[in-house]
């Protein structure tokens, strides 16, 4: 099959967009080729192209169709507004199964054709998140000024150019040639395919592959940290990042002035990753190294002394920044920053981050008990936790927030866990982030995300299926997990609304699903009726799929459903329920009597049990159910002629659907 | 083909008359200061009014910014209330806009095979101006060294020929080229003339007097009222047409605000209705200019 190479030389394109841009490249290109069904598509990018490399037919099929016409013997007009509709003539029709047909022939077309004609407007439309103009000649966007176009089908260019009409697509035409690295190998050369374009692109300093990059920063990184008995800091998305903003990395190691390193390393390594893309360094203890590492785009001519020396300097002056932060900030108690929260809107129906404190003062002072916290603490913590929002240092770097809190508020004297839990609060942030695990942590943790489910649901900005603005998701998946890794004992339901509390529900059980934990049976005793106490919810979810992996557990299952199954039918044909309980004169067959008997023996355990939360023991009671209601199936008919007795029966298999429906709704229960 | 790496400049007007003299070279209008106050060199009117409309113009300058919340009283050596940008405007953007400027680099002393220079992602955005554009921030061994961007809109108009815009920071720009880690000891003139001076000698008690005024002295009463009638008088001279005029009033409101922001009375949610107000401005100033333009550079009413 013939190689198709194409590549997107422009300026440079943002680090964050590049692997997105690459996929769609690869999607688009194999969509609107799907005629030459492309295949080992593979695509490259970096900071000043877009690459892709496919096999493709060389030519598209020949299809044969067959076009059905008019009737035969169907009037004459018909068919010549058939035959003018496909530029037919009347020789060419035969006739097929009572109705007047065309042959036709869709012949194969050229690879190179295909392509030419394709590109120019899947260019046109490529989805990049933000494009722009460059030429008022031209209505072409790219995310930067596009600047070469290559094409090649087995080394020959594609011949198609982006001009149209009055437009004229900045004079960009496909052709053969790329250019390598800027300043080592500036100018154009020409490429015959993919292996001599890799090749040649790396002869002139250019590596194409992004992970390519990413493993030899991660090498020379580690090298150089090693060489002075140091580690490197893991950052998958810097080093990601830096792989996007270079074409030749080149690892050079610096070194931070002494006079920075009683700085916090937070501070430290957020000023570095974000205004410069460092790479931190560890001493063997942990502790921050007086080094950095920064990833050049150049092997340059002094071996990198002036890049080194340059980057000194300019973080010896962004960290005289973060140092004028700290210091002024550490002149102001959090507390005295409190009246300037009220100028913060948090929302603009939800008040100011001071109202919101307010409410999380309360709200945290009402959990503190229930996690085992000390109230005063609590509140304390609540009252300080967005303090550093409006101090000097959070405002330059807003992903310090809660760090520096805890820094503040330690320096000011306040309680060590206060000062945790205002750093902590904000955990988990992601999938991967740790728990709050101290008492007063946990109260302020689930404080800020109960407020902040609460609020958004009762001003309406429930997320929707495609939007979530406000995390919402991600604050009640912080609930489960923050309640779960704690076992933290608290009905949710008596501090949101019941819709919060479903929303909440739903994402333990997306949680379970992506664990690979049986959601259905939480969603079956979530179905017993809104409980609020997650834990309770989670260890009655386990017992019951103990019982249910049981013989005794699957029996009754089936016949439970069985039992639901005749009511529902039953109830539908009657247009009534038949809820009331059973009467012992009307049992008819010993299996009815016993059934009941077993029913009254069970009901009254199973409550105590279920109220105790001893659910194992409530599974084995609820296990008594099963011989005598399999006995009653074998042996005794429901729908018995005498009404009487049918609606006597159908009141004892209700009274079976009411127990266990105290334990679950088992017809939530899947597979 | 690029130019040749030429030796580094010795003092800070070095860096600027070569600035001049480079851009001078590539056909651009070498433009004196704007004398009205301003927080960036986009405000000059070369930059703001002549980026819309099909017409080309390529001018280059020096423009001193104001950023009255930045004084530091002269303490920091790295910010200043006051400072100077150098600013470039070419419209059309010319085929290889990033070679024209590395080759300014290079006339200043700076070797790309021995320095990193880098173009990092940074969209441009001015709310007061309603104007955005998308670039980089240019890095020069990590240092920000430039602001390059293509010019999308300008007073909420869409700009006909998109123009490139470069923003050199030129204290900051001097500061690496003679290796100076305070702006204030950074030779200004050269250092083997019979007097010479540093920024410190020119400028360190302007700093200390102007931080003193935008924190603790400029009256807000009289800065509001100030603002207020730039307001009404912009609002007036655009009625009748006067582009000019008009956007002068509109650059004094913009720094009005700002002063007033630095002192520290214009709360948050006042801040965006300030900056709405100011772009209203800017916004009706642009297009009358632009009516100005296509009634072939008359203004577009009758006056009087």
């Amino acid at each position: 099959m013939p190689e198709l190479l194409l590549e997107l030389f422009s300026e440079e394109i943002p680090a964050r967009m590049q692997a997105r841009a690459a996929e769609d490249l690869a999607r688009l290109v194999s969509a609107a080729l799907a005629s030459l069904s492309p295949a080992d598509v593979r695509t490259f990018h970096g900071p000043r192209r877009l690459a892709l490399v496919a096999q493709v037919a060389a030519a598209t099929p020949e299809e044969r169709t067959v076009e059905r016409g008019p009737r035969a013997g169907a009037p004459e007009a018909a068919l010549a507004g058939f035959l003018r509709k496909h530029g037919a003539t009347r020789e060419a029709v035969r006739e097929e199964g009572g109705y007047l047909v065309l042959d036709r022939i869709v012949p194969s077309v050229p690879a190179a054709e295909v392509v030419a004609r394709e590109l120019p407007s899947l260019l046109r439309r490529f989805p990049w998140p933000k494009s722009m103009r460059w030429s008022g000649r031209s209505s072409f966007t790219w995310v930067r000024p596009l600047r070469r176009i290559l094409c090649l089908l087995d080394g020959t260019v594609v011949p198609f150019a982006l001009a149209e009409g009055d437009d004229d697509g900045h004079g960009l035409r496909a052709g053969n040639e790329t250019e390598g690295h800027r300043f080592l190998a500036p100018g154009a050369f020409a490429v015959g395919g993919f292996a001599d374009y890799r090749a040649e692109l790396a002869a002139r300093h250019v590596i194409l592959d992004a992970a390519e990059r990413e493993a030899l920063i991660r090498r020379d990184a580690a090298r150089l940290a090693e060489a002075e008995g140091l580690s490197v800091v893991e950052d998958p998305a810097l080093v990601a990042e830096i792989a996007g903003l270079t074409e030749w990395p080149v690892a050079l190691i610096g070194r931070i002035d002494e006079a920075f390193m009683d700085l916090p390393p937070e501070v430290l390594r957020t000023s570095m990753r974000v205004n410069q893309r460092y790479l931190s360094l560890r001493r063997p203890d942990g502790s921050a190294a007086p080094r950095f590492i920064v990833i050049a785009n150049i092997a340059a001519a002094d071996g990198g002394s002036a890049i080194v020396a340059g980057n000194e300097r300019v973080l010896r002056a962004r960290l005289a920044d973060a140092r004028f932060f700290w210091n002024e900030d550490l002149k102001r108690p959090l507390e005295t920053l409190l009246p300037k929260l009220a100028e913060v809107t948090f929302h603009a129906k939800l008040g100011s981050q001071r109202d919101r404190v307010d409410r999380l003062v309360r709200l945290a002072g009402e959990l503190a008990p229930l996690v085992g916290a000390d109230r005063a603490k609590a509140e304390r913590a609540a009252l300080l936790c967005k303090a550093d929002l409006v101090s000097g240092m959070v405002g330059e770097f807003p992903e310090l927030q809660g760090v520096m809190g805890r820094y503040y508020a330690l320096a000011h004297g306040e309680d060590g866990e206060v000062a945790n839990a205002i750093r902590d609060h904000y955990a988990p942030r992601g999938a991967e982030d740790e728990v709050p695990a101290e008492p007063v942590s946990i109260a302020l943790a689930l404080a800020d995300r109960l407020d902040q489910l609460a609020g958004f649901f009762a001003i309406g900005e429930k997320p929707t299926g495609s939007g979530d603005p406000f995390a919402l998701r991600r604050a009640a998946l912080g609930v489960v997990r923050i309640v779960r890794d704690n076992r933290v004992r608290l009905d949710l339901g008596h501090f949101v609304s019941a819709d919060v509390l479903d929303f909440i529900a739903e994402r333990l059980r997306v949680q379970l699903r992506a664990e690979g934990k049986r959601h259905d049976i939480v969603a079956a005793v979530l179905g017993r009726g809104v409980d609020g106490d997650l834990v309770r919810v989670l260890s009655l979810a386990d017992a019951l799929e103990t019982f249910l992996a049981s013989e005794d557990g699957a029996n009754l299952r089936t016949a439970h459903a069985r039992a639901v199954n005749i009511l529902r039918i039953e109830e539908r044909k009657d247009g009534r329920s038949h809820d009331d309980p059973p009467e012992a004169a009307l049992f008819a067959a010993a299996e009815e009597r016993a059934l009941a008997a077993a029913l009254d023996a069970v009901e009254p355990t199973l409550a105590r049990e279920l109220a105790e939360e001893r659910f194992t023991e409530a599974m084995a009671t609820l296990a008594a159910l099963r011989a005598p209601l399999d006995a009653f199936f074998d042996r005794v008919t429901v729908n018995d002629p005498d009404s009487a007795l049918r609606a006597n029966r159908l009141r004892l298999l209700s009274r079976v659907r009411r127990a266990m429906a105290r334990v679950a709704d088992f017809s939530k229960l899947e597979g | 083909m690029t130019v040749a790496v030429r030796p580094a400049p010795r003092s800070f007007q070095e860096v600027i008359l070569r600035l001049n003299a480079f851009w001078a070279d590539r056909g651009c209008v070498i433009l004196q200061p704007y004398d009205l106050e301003m927080g960036a060199g986009t405000f000059h009117p070369a930059t703001t009014l002549r980026a819309l409309g099909p017409a080309a113009w390529n001018a280059a300058y020096v423009q001193p910014c104001r950023r009255p919340a930045d004084g530091r009283y002269g303490e920091n050596p790295n910010r200043l209330q006051h400072y100077y940008q150098y600013q470039v405007i070419l419209k059309p953007a010319p085929p290889d806009p990033q070679g024209l400027l590395l080759d300014c680099y290079r006339d200043l002393g700076l070797d790309p095979l021995r320095h990193d220079f880098r173009f990092v992602e940074d969209d441009w955005e001015s709310p007061t101006l309603g104007a955005w554009g998308l670039g980089w921030e240019v890095w020069c061994d990590g240092m920000e060294i430039t602001q390059f961007t293509y010019f999308q809109q300008v007073g909420g108009i869409a700009c006909e020929v998109p123009s490139v815009e470069l923003t050199l920071g030129l204290e900051r720009l001097a500061m690496y080229i003679l290796g100076v880690e305070n702006v204030f000891d950074l030779p200004f003139n050269d250092p083997a003339a019979a007097a010479p001076l540093c920024y410190g000698d020119v400028f360190l008690r302007a700093e200390r007097e102007f931080s003193a005024y935008n924190f603790e002295h400029a009256d807000t009463a009289t800065l509001l009222r100030q603002f207020e009638d730039a307001e009404r008088e912009c609002s007036a001279l655009i009625a009748k047409g006067l582009a000019f005029p008009a956007y002068d009033q509109c650059i004094m409101a913009s720094h009005r605000f700002n002063l007033l922001d630095a002192r520290g009375v214009i709360s948050v949610a006042e801040r965006a209705a300030f900056i709405a107000r100011v772009r209203a401005l800017a916004k009706a100033c642009c297009e009358a200019w632009l009516a100005g333009e296509r009634a072939g550079g008359q203004p577009a009413l009758a006056v009087g």
